[in-house]
């Protein structure tokens, strides 16, 4: 029961605080437009890690299960595809220009 | 599914099934596990919208952008509201695991509902003041491909709200049996896919937008 409720807390607190940076980082302009928002995509990668351990309850501990492995394969897919989408067409936006 | 260990902690938050023949929780494995497949294909789609929205995002053809449109209050507070709904249904699935009785379980998907509601009525008025303001989403790539996306969004969470009213429903008529058990523990993984798709929104499109 403590344990489980810990879990739950940790992860509430650490995805508050990751969007509170992320947000205040925006809002009071730290940094210059383009560095912003590369910190704003690693604290996004970050928060998306914690809501898969604490909330989904993912880990690579129990790697009998089957879910991690589904995950790994489409967020693959998930990256071939956009990225893919994204090259091409930046690509061809500035060939056209 | 074959490779089950015999260790005592449960796999998903949610059920009791300590004492439960194995064959159900090999059921229970692959109903989960089946879900997982529908959440990741669901997946699959949000990121090609973001890929679209990302090859739109300067094709705003002189109509309003980013800047003009977003409004950070509002963004961070629906981020707020969705972020706890998405802790509150926690407390549903440790209700629910620790069998803490009917009411606490029906306390917590209440707020669950509540907090989930009011990040849909904020979303709502968001899009109806840019409406208000011509930014619908015929008047450029870039509008249509917003409002696909976050509108994708909007639409998920209100499936969501359903959900959640439904197995209030069940939960009043079966009370909390293995099969509504099970309905929780999928709805539970549909929630905080929702605000995981909602983190990468916020940072993507919001914050991208706001800090220009």
């Amino acid at each position: 029961m403590r344990r489980d409720f810990i879990t739950y807390c940790f992860g509430y607190l650490a995805a508050l605080s990751l969007t509170g940076i992320a947000f205040a980082c925006v809002f009071y302009r730290l940094l210059p437009p383009v560095q912003t928002f590369a910190l704003v995509l690693v604290l996004a990668l970050i928060q998306v890690i914690v809501h898969m351990r604490c909330f989904l309850h993912i880990s690579l501990k129990r790697s009998a299960r089957a879910d991690l492995q589904l995950i790994l394969f489409s967020a693959m897919i998930i990256l071939l595809m956009v990225g893919g989408t994204l090259v091409v067409l930046f690509n061809l936006s500035a060939r056209m220009m | 599914m074959a490779r089950l260990t015999t260790e005592p902690e449960l796999r998903h938050a949610g059920l009791n099934l300590a004492d439960d023949p194995r064959e159900v929780r090999e059921q229970v494995e692959s109903d989960v596990f089946g879900f997982w497949v529908f959440l990741m294909s669901d997946a699959v789609m949000f990121a090609l919208l973001f890929a679209v929205y990302g090859t739109m995002r300067h094709a705003t053809a002189g109509g309003p952008g980013p800047e003009q449109e977003f409004k950070f209050h509002s963004a961070f507070w629906e981020t707020a509201l969705l972020l706890t709904s998405s802790f509150a249904y926690g407390m549903v699935s440790l209700s629910m695991k620790h069998a803490r009785g009917q009411l606490w379980l029906a306390l917590w998907l209440g707020i669950t509902f509540c907090l989930g509601a009011g990040f849909l009525k904020m979303e709502i008025h968001d899009f109806l003041t840019m409406f208000h303001d011509g930014a619908t989403p015929e008047r450029s790539g870039y509008l249509s491909s917003f409002f696909v996306l976050v509108g994708m969004h909007g639409f998920h969470v209100l499936s969501g709200l359903t959900w959640i009213l439904l197995m209030g429903v069940q939960l009043a008529v079966f009370g909390p049996d293995d099969r509504v058990k099970v309905n929780l523990i999928r709805l539970g993984l549909f929630w905080h896919f929702l605000d995981l798709i909602w983190v990468v929104i916020f940072s993507v499109v919001y914050l991208e937008g706001l800090s220009l």
